[in-house]
């Protein structure tokens, strides 16, 4: 043997050995047991939720609710500056989600308008004149902002869904951006056989607010205020429907409006913890007690001191859950009665302290495998792979003889490096993954067959063994390497355009495609050299 | 040694009339399908839920389910316009047909509907095999958590010390008797007494605290309709891309027209396989797509070992007609072909078989499409290659275009003859 083959062969020998120490070997080492043995290769080859069960969401974030919210808040700017420095307006609107008109500037104030939009908008908004419009204007927002609003819509919402999920206490969830279009969130569950909880928590706003109420007064219906009061609100206030009575159940009580202040004293993000508590007045249900941050404290202190004896609403998601008196001076704390069940009041508490979601969330998508079909899939799975790899073996062996074996051997050790590689990068086996682990086992043994015919035509052109092997390796190299390249470019498109199962089959199909370049030439052809090195040179090659 | 063909000598190009002819035939008969369906777009092209959108749950009975039954629960429920497909491991449709699909399509619902449509399925199941006794959880409804939560609570082993740790894993092993062994719906809670670990005491506890539900929820699919269009464009420019991925590195590493016929040739086999679930009406689903594209990839493999022998005796054979040149090339590697093509197929073949209904159509694609692709790298792009270059090469002897005739390099080399590449010695 010759020095050369001797490091070739220690070569694939050590990452042979490696990958099989990294598949049954690791994290658990040396593995003493037969069942450590299959505890290690649990945790090296992580399962998709299609083969382990769980529950796959993709929502979307409704970016434009951000951005026309911002907008809004804009032209709330510009109207107080414009009132600041009298200038007369016929009107400012949002047009739509990015864009604002001003209409009917006094000629007099122009310039100055121009100055205040050029010192303080013109790096967000663009100004121009509209088209129509005698004096009217439209500022744009400008695209790098809104991706600017996008973006941080998007992070908030994750973190907020991230911490809703996590304080739910589900094992390892994923949440993560997801698709091509910026504004989708994939979430997965493993192991959550329903849903439901989790999907609701997720989806709640999560917008707290504490207003004055105006009106000690309730009415049964919008129209029933305007009937009284002549159709006229007061200033600055609006009505806000809720219910009756603050213990009773939202669906079956009456419909009650409050008259409200615009604006709020407190919201949820002035909230420092939120925790369900047993309910004192209202025995067997449940509330919510919230405290808040020492910021907040000092103004909500000094706040309900001024206004003792008045109302004050505690409005959720745009709906009064209760108007308790202030009675005294209340510092950092405040509760949240209404019927809660143990699990709705925890819940709540869960979407308070996580924070409120900048922009509402649609469902794209709900998939849930069980885990009896997970179950089902693996063993479908396992018996395919195993059944094909020893129909291919079989046929191997039978029709290329002692090389046949070299065939075999290539292919076990692709099958391996495979399953490595995976562990290696984390890559989640997934039933289309199993699937491409078959087609690796059917395509894999194309290189040797390409190989072996090779070599069978250059045995009858006279060739010796020594010289039909290396001509057999030398010819088919490139037709392997076109072949494997085609497959790879196809493999990488699927990769682009697919998602969780079906990136899992591109990646298996690609890794096994590398592995197979190395065990069906290198491998193969070393493992022949050596045999060629010890046969006598006269006898026939077993092909 | 054993071969398949002892020196095969036939003349593919002059049979190349009968496989355009045969080709012709399949594409006509399955696009006749495709159109006598209501065309690609609508349900010519069986597509599945993640094309279309809508709302399956998948649920397997302890029993055989009547399904006039379950058909006047859904209606009641106002989903009368429910499908109800029965499925079955086995290859043979309705061999036991304990498991149902019961799918709701999605035209023009809400979000709110989507959301609602799950339920109202639940509700449909309950009222017709649901509990009476309602004060008893569902054991085969169950999840980890919650038995171990029952099992610490109850406290059956009457456990001193980490009784959580050892509950926890007791109800793994509950739960995986009967998602393994009792596919998911357990009939009997005698039949845990062969987990070990479950002792008598276990056993009437959990007799005690759960009923046995008839049914189990295996899978549940609901996908917006806005989701499934996009993905459907999505599905035709990746395989665009694809093959126009491959057209650049065929000719890269060949010429054009190589690249181009090899193209035109998975092309087809992709139409034909597509004709194919139209006829059988197997769904589409974006497994299959993820099927396509490797059958893409695959199918290019036959053309280009052929391309690849054609080059080379190019060189060699300098004397004899370029139709000759690739049928003796064919025929080179006829048996190789042969060989790895039957050889995946067998590999698909028993993954069609037993890799049950999840991936049946996935692995039907690959079946179809490996003859397909394998019977076209011969009986297509080849052909196509050698009439390009007889059609070409007549144009440069008659002079027929200037183009043609400035192309024509060299004497006896036809433009689309692969000249000595020299990549290789």
């Amino acid at each position: 043997m010759t020095p050369n083959l001797k490091w070739k062969a220690l070569f694939i020998l050590a990452v042979i050995l490696g990958c099989i120490l990294f598949l049954i070997g690791l994290p658990k080492f040396p593995p003493t047991s037969l069942a450590d043995i299959k505890d290690n290769f649990a945790h090296q080859i992580k399962l998709g939720l299609d083969l382990q069960g769980g529950t796959h969401l993709i929502l979307q974030v409704q970016v434009q609710e951000a951005i026309a919210q911002d907008t809004d808040q804009t032209v709330q700017r510009l109207t107080d500056a414009l009132r600041a420095k009298n200038i007369s307006y016929t009107e400012i609107r949002r047009i739509d989600d990015t864009h604002i008109l001003v209409r009917g500037i006094d000629p007099a104030g122009l310039n100055t308008f121009r100055d205040i939009i050029n010192a303080q908008y013109s790096n967000i908004w663009d100004l121009s004149a509209a088209a129509g419009q005698d004096g009217g204007y439209t500022l744009s927002l400008r695209d790098a902002a809104k991706a600017q609003i996008q973006e941080s819509t998007m992070n908030l919402s994750l973190e907020t869904i991230e911490r809703r999920i996590n304080a739910l206490g589900l094992t390892e969830p994923t949440i993560q951006l997801h698709g091509r279009n910026d504004n989708e969130i994939l979430v997965q569950l493993p192991g959550e056989g329903d849903p439901t909880r989790a999907k609701a928590v997720i989806q709640e706003a999560g917008q707290l607010e504490l207003r004055l109420v105006e009106d000690p007064n309730v009415y049964t219906s919008q129209a029933d205020y305007m009937q009284k009061h002549g159709g006229i609100l007061p200033p600055n206030t609006e009505l806000v429907p809720g219910t009756a009575s603050r213990t009773v159940n939202p669906a079956d009580a009456g419909e009650a409006w409050y008259v409200l202040q615009r604006s709020n004293i407190i919201t949820g993000r002035d909230l420092r913890t939120a925790v369900e508590n047993r309910s004192v007045n209202n025995p067997g249900s449940y509330q919510v007690n919230f405290t808040l941050s020492p910021d907040a404290a000092k103004r909500f202190g000094p706040f309900t001191e001024a206004n003792k004896g008045r109302q004050m609403a505690i409005v959720l998601e745009k709906r009064v859950y209760s108007a308790p008196v202030i009675n005294g001076r209340i510092d950092d704390s405040g509760e949240i009665t209404g019927s809660f069940s143990q699990q709705s009041a925890h819940d709540l508490a869960i979407v308070l302290s996580s924070g409120a979601l900048p922009a509402s969330i649609k469902y794209l998508e709900e998939r849930t495998v069980g885990p009896s079909l997970g179950a089902d899939s693996i063993r479908h799975g396992v018996q395919a792979s195993v059944l094909s790899l020893l129909v291919v073996m079989i046929f191997m062996l039978f029709y290329y003889r002692l090389s046949g074996a070299n065939a075999v051997l290539a292919l076990i050790l692709n099958l391996v490096i495979l399953l490595a590689a995976l562990a290696m990068f984390g890559a989640v086996l997934t039933l289309p993954g199993i699937a491409g682990v078959i087609l690796t086992i059917g395509m894999g043994v194309d290189s040797n067959v390409l190989v072996f015919e090779r070599i069978r035509e250059e045995l009858r052109n006279g060739k010796s063994a020594a010289s039909a092997v290396q001509a057999g390796f030398d010819k088919a190299f490139l037709t392997i390497i076109d072949t494997h390249v085609t497959t790879v470019v196809s493999a990488f498109f699927l990769f682009l355009f697919g998602t969780g199962p079906i990136r899992g089959f591109a990646i298996t199909l690609t890794i096994g495609l590398i592995a197979n370049v190395f065990t069906a030439i290198y491998v193969s052809k070393t493992i022949f050299q050596y045999h060629l090195a010890k046969m006598d040179r006269q006898a026939e090659l077993s092909i | 040694m054993i071969e398949l063909f002892k020196q095969p000598n036939i003349d593919w190009m002059g049979k190349a009339k009968y496989f355009f002819g045969l080709s012709l035939l399949l594409l006509i008969i399955g696009w006749t399908s495709v159109f006598l369906k209501g065309g690609p777009a609508h349900g010519g092209l069986p597509y599945s839920i993640d094309f279309k959108g809508g709302t399956n749950v998948d649920v397997r009975f302890a029993h055989p389910p009547n399904v006039d039954q379950l058909r006047s629960a859904l209606s009641q429920q106002g989903l009368g316009a429910s499908e109800i497909q029965a499925i079955s491991d086995d290859a043979i449709p309705g061999a036991k047909a304990n498991e149902v699909v019961i799918s709701l399509e999605q035209k023009g619902q809400t979000d709110q509907a989507l959301d609602t449509s799950k339920a109202q399925v639940l509700t449909a199941l309950n009222a017709i095999y649901g509990q009476s006794n309602s004060s008893h959880s569902d054991f085969n409804a169950a999840t980890p958590a919650s038995l171990t939560a029952f099992l610490t609570t109850r406290d059956p082993l009457l456990l001193t010390t980490n009784a959580g740790d050892r509950y926890q894993q007791l109800a793994k092993q509950i739960l995986q008797y009967r998602d393994k062994s009792s596919d998911g719906v357990l009939t009997n809670f005698d039949d845990l007494s062969q987990v070990a670990g479950v002792t008598p005491q276990v056993l009437a506890s959990l007799k005690d605290g759960y009923a046995l539900g008839p049914f189990t929820i295996r899978n549940v699919e609901i996908v917006g309709p806005k989701v499934g269009a996009e993905l459907r464009l999505q599905a035709v420019y990746v395989t665009l891309y694809a093959l126009a991925g491959m057209l650049v590195y065929i000719a890269f590493r060949f010429e054009w027209v190589y690249g181009a016929a090899a193209v035109l040739a998975v092309f087809h086999d992709v139409l034909i396989t597509l004709g194919f679930f139209s006829l059988l009406h197997f769904e589409i689903s974006l497994t299959v797509i993820a099927a396509l594209l490797t059958l893409v990839g695959y199918s290019m493999n036959d053309t280009i070992v052929i391309f690849d022998r054609i080059r080379e005796n190019n060189r060699l054979l300098r004397r004899e007609s370029f139709a000759d040149v690739v049928n003796k090339s064919i025929n080179q590697t006829l048996s190789r072909t042969i060989l790895t093509s039957g050889l995946t197929f067998l590999t698909v073949l028993v993954l069609f078989l037993m890799g049950g209904q999840v991936l049946r159509a996935f692995s039907f694609a690959l079946v179809v499409g490996i003859v397909v692709g394998t019977y076209s790298s011969f009986g297509i792009a080849a052909p196509l290659v050698v009439a390009w270059v007889n059609w070409r090469g007549q144009g440069a002897a008659a002079g027929a275009g200037p183009a043609a005739g400035s192309k024509a390099r060299g004497s006896d080399v036809a433009p689309g003859r692969l000249a000595p590449a020299g990549r290789r010695s």
